[in-house]
């Protein structure tokens, strides 16, 4: 019972930093939006029995990610990427067909699942994940450290300033 | 052993070779292979005339062999097969026997050409084809043979390609034969469509079982001869010969005198019986004979270029051969082209020994005086001249005279008196060819004169065995006046020309023809000698006096003009009429449409990449939407 | 808090990620909404694991986001160039790629 109290106040909490995080034109306010966002995810997670998951939530993407976006802003002037107001079209149309999607995964739910599903049990701790983790996806582990090496090197290479012409 | 199957196998592996290898082969190489082939060709040939048994009964002396079955398509079955009887032994020693001579020269006279291993695989293969063509068992490989040679001819006319005439010449030659092939192959199609089959055997039983209506037989030797006139050049398909004179001197001898121009006689003779059974087409044959012997003689006798006249002249000669077919002396007309490869290549032949010792001037005008400085070309010229003019004890006078006989014994008197008429233009302008050369004073250049040489032997043994063959060769053709068996060679071709149907005259007719070609020939030579020889200002005067004539003979009837103007220019003007409404308007116009249609619609796709990314973004969802569509409904 | 509300939850977030990225107009916020968009993806992992694998399920997601942790960092560099380039983050008037 708590459990569901606890978990629609997380989930009212996170859609409504998005939705401040649509409305508001302020990146800044965006971002930070957007940490309250994830780290009501975080929390669903935690709810949902993946401790794992909901811990790296926080660190990973409120914490890191979401820290190097507003590094970025910080670099970057944002006077520029406020403009008067034109050319609508594409606002509305993707108004109008993300409402056309949110039906239609409504009724891809509706299909799929009439009834609620129980625990079924099973011990979902980080020794059990670090066990999936090194066993069954032990490649797909591997190649992610290497595309973690290759971005950093990318991230790098682009990031460097460009020399002087002269 | 049927050594006549291999007979045209040498050449044809020569030919191979020279035309793969024939830049980096050494010269003395490349000469001896290329003769070696002819040689062996020639010896094969004698062996095989030799194999041939003396009987007389025909079915031991006509053989044949199938190499291997070659096309069976439905009712027609025309296979590699070879035949070999006393026809086709006269016509292989002639091509392998002249050919191995003119081998030989041409090893002389085409030293310093930079294309000596193209010419002379060129040479190889012409003899290959040729071989073909006389050993074909039947029209559609003879067929073969026949469309070898004109290419080969087309090949050697224009072997200086570099040179624009001798390039027009190759390509004039070989539209016109084309021209003359399109009535062969109508010939042969209807052939096959009466007859069922185009082996020769087969032709033979069905015109012996009188399985060919005359017309429908008039009909195929119609067709068949207007592509006899194309290779043999008869009016009016004759204007390429004279233009071949571009090609080397040799070529000349050999494809434009001997052979490959007699193979239109060759057919006519070889299908004898078909024409026997359209009396119609022999008479069309032998007129067009009879005219073409005169009107070429006509024309040679204004000509200024040795060749040229030479290649008049062996136009005439052609005709008189079927002149000889057209009145069912098929032997006497195949004689006659026994006799006439002999004088005339000699002919060819001494006339680029000439040319050579004059380092290349070949216009009469620039000539005079040779007698003395060319002491062993001279002589075989001569006799040349001789036999083809018909002073009797020569060969030309042996077989021109069976030709008329028989003409005017079968009861043709015109083309008889067309004959006769030949005879003294004929001797009137060899013998201003030879006075003017070689007689009176020396008309050369000074760098002509200064560079005077006689040929090397390698030049003139080859004169001197074909002019003992001019003489000789007369001997195997001795008139019937001097007994029955005394014509061995008519003897010799019984079983397949059956000698003409009864036509007699009796001996004191057949003695004042030869008394009225004799006069014909003095005339003729009596007649150069004033012109030429005593009072050379003679010509110049008559020809001042009727220079319409002169200019008419000149210009050879002005029939060249005539042609471009009716066929050759209308026709070009028509193609590119075509070419520019149906290739460029339509075929291009579709090819270059089909293209600017996919641009189109390449750039009207391009509208949707406006570069923006939130448009792509849409397009992504758009798709999510759909796919997502049809999955849930 | 039924598996069925969970995935509620998820198509929400998604749908609102991708409106977000329709209405802003500057690189930075659109790239923030495709991360909305991965951490809805990441929920509905997570919500079906409690009945079909959990251990799975989270490895999964430690995939994803690791591979959103890498793609941010390329994709903020490129905004970096891009801001130094023409001095300005709006999408709507960059038309570069165009063609």
């Amino acid at each position: 019972m708590t459990a569901d109290l606890i978990f629609w106040v997380l989930a009212v909490l996170c859609v409504g930093a998005v939705a401040a995080m649509i409305l508001s034109r302020n990146q800044g306010h965006n971002a930070l939006f957007l940490v309250l966002a994830f780290s009501a995810l975080g929390g669903i997670f935690g709810l949902l029995d993946a401790a794992f998951a909901a811990v790296i939530q926080i660190l990973v993407y409120a914490g890191a990610i979401m820290v190097l976006f507003l590094f970025v802003l910080m670099m970057i002037d944002p006077r520029e990427a406020i403009a008067p107001e034109r050319r609508q079209r594409a606002k509305y149309l993707g108004g109008a067909m993300g409402l056309i999607l949110l039906v239609e995964l409504g009724f891809a739910l509706r299909g799929l699942f009439d009834s609620n599903f129980a625990f079924d049990g099973g011990s979902a701790g980080p020794a059990a994940v670090g066990r999936s983790l090194f066993t069954t996806y032990l490649y797909p582990f591997e190649i992610t450290s290497v595309l973690i090496l290759a971005a950093l090197v990318g991230a790098v290479v682009l990031g460097k300033k460009e020399k002087p012409e002269s | 052993m049927p050594f006549y199957i291999f007979i045209p196998a040498a050449p044809a592996l020569s030919a191979l070779v020279l035309f793969l290898f024939g830049r980096r082969l050494p010269r003395k190489f490349i000469s001896l292979q290329a003769s070696l082939a002819v040689g062996i060709s020639f010896v094969l040939s004698v062996a095989a005339f030799i194999g041939l048994p003396a009987a007389s009964s025909s079915g031991e002396r006509i053989l044949s062999r199938t190499i291997f079955p070659w096309i069976s398509a439905g009712r027609l079955q025309a296979d590699f097969s070879f035949r070999f009887d006393p026809l086709t032994a006269i016509m292989a020693f002639v091509v392998t026997g002249v050919g191995l001579l003119i081998h030989v020269y041409s090893i002389g006279y085409m030293a310093k050409d930079r294309d000596y291993g193209r010419y002379f695989a060129c040479l190889n293969l012409f003899t290959f084809a040729m071989l073909i063509l006389v050993l074909a068992e039947n029209m559609v490989l003879m067929f073969v043979g026949w469309e070898g040679v004109g290419l080969c001819s087309y090949l050697l006319i224009g072997f200086w390609f570099e040179k624009p005439s001798a390039a027009a010449a190759g390509k004039k030659a070989f539209l016109v034969n084309r021209i003359g092939d399109a009535g062969f192959l109508l010939g042969i199609l209807f052939l096959f469509a009466v007859v069922g089959t185009t082996s020769f055997y087969g032709i033979e039983s069905a015109a012996l079982g009188a399985v060919i209506p005359p017309a429908a037989a008039t009909l195929i030797a119609l067709l068949l001869f207007v592509g006899a006139a194309g290779k043999s050049a008869q009016i009016p398909l004759y204007i390429w010969l004279p233009d071949a004179m571009e090609g080397p001197t040799p070529v000349s001898a050999l494809i434009h005198a001997a052979t490959m121009v007699t193979a239109g006689v060759y057919m006519v003779a070889r299908l004898n019986l078909l024409y026997d059974l359209a009396p119609a087409a022999g008479q069309v044959v032998a007129l067009v004979g009879a005219l073409t012997a005169v009107y070429a003689g006509t024309i040679a006798l204004v000509q200024n270029d040795i060749k040229r006249v030479l290649a008049y002249s062996t136009i005439s000669q052609l005709g008189y051969m079927f002149l000889g077919c057209g009145v069912g002396a098929y032997g006497a007309g195949i004689f006659h082209l026994f006799t006439h490869a002999f004088f005339k290549s000699l002919l060819f032949l001494a006339a680029g020994s000439v040319i050579h010792a004059l380092s290349g001037e070949q216009d009469l005008r620039k000539m005079g005086g040779l007698r003395k400085r060319l002491p062993r070309t001279y002589p075989v010229f001569l006799i040349g001249a001789l036999a083809i003019a018909g002073v009797p004890f020569l060969s030309g006078f042996f077989s021109k005279d069976a030709i008329l006989t028989q003409a005017f014994a079968q009861g043709r008197y015109f083309v008889g008196a067309l004959g006769l008429a030949g005879a003294v233009l004929t001797a009137f302008y060899m013998f201003r060819l030879v006075f003017l050369a070689f007689f009176g004073e020396a008309r050369l250049s000074p760098g002509a004169k200064s560079h005077l040489h006689e040929s090397p032997p390698i030049l003139t043994v080859p004169l001197m065995i074909l002019a003992f063959l001019s003489v000789a060769a007369g001997y195997l053709g001795l008139p019937a006046l001097l007994g029955k068996r005394a014509n061995l060679f008519a003897g010799f071709l019984e079983p397949v020309l059956r000698p003409a149907a009864e036509g007699h005259l009796s001996a004191g007719t057949e003695w004042s023809l030869i008394f009225a070609s004799v006069a014909a020939a003095a005339m003729g030579i009596g007649l150069a000698a004033l012109f030429y020889l005593k009072n050379t200002a003679l010509p110049s005067r008559w020809a001042a006096r009727i220079p319409w004539l002169y200019d008419l003979l000149s210009h050879k009837y002005f029939v060249d003009e005539i042609y471009g103007a009716v066929i050759v220019n209308p026709l070009v003007r028509a193609s590119e009429w075509t070419y520019r409404r149906f290739d460029l308007g339509i075929i291009d116009a579709a090819v270059d449409g089909t293209a600017k249609t996919a641009g189109f619609f390449g750039k009207a796709a391009g509208i949707i990449q406006t570069g923006l990314i939130k448009d792509y973004a849409l397009a992504i969802l758009l798709g999510v939407l759909i796919f997502l569509g049809v999955l849930l409904f | 808090m039924t598996t069925t509300t969970v995935l509620g939850l998820s198509v929400i977030l998604f749908v609102l990620g991708v409106v977000a990225f329709f209405v802003k107009r500057d690189l930075l916020t659109q790239f923030m909404a495709v991360e909305i968009m991965l951490n809805a993806a990441n929920l509905a992992f997570l919500g079906l694991a409690r009945t079909i694998d959990r251990a799975d399920a989270q490895a999964i997601v430690f995939f994803v986001m690791t591979v959103a942790a890498a793609e941010a960092a390329v994709g903020l560099a490129i905004v970096l160039l891009v801001f130094r380039r023409r001095r300005s983050i709006r999408t709507e008037d960059q038309n570069g790629m165009r063609g």
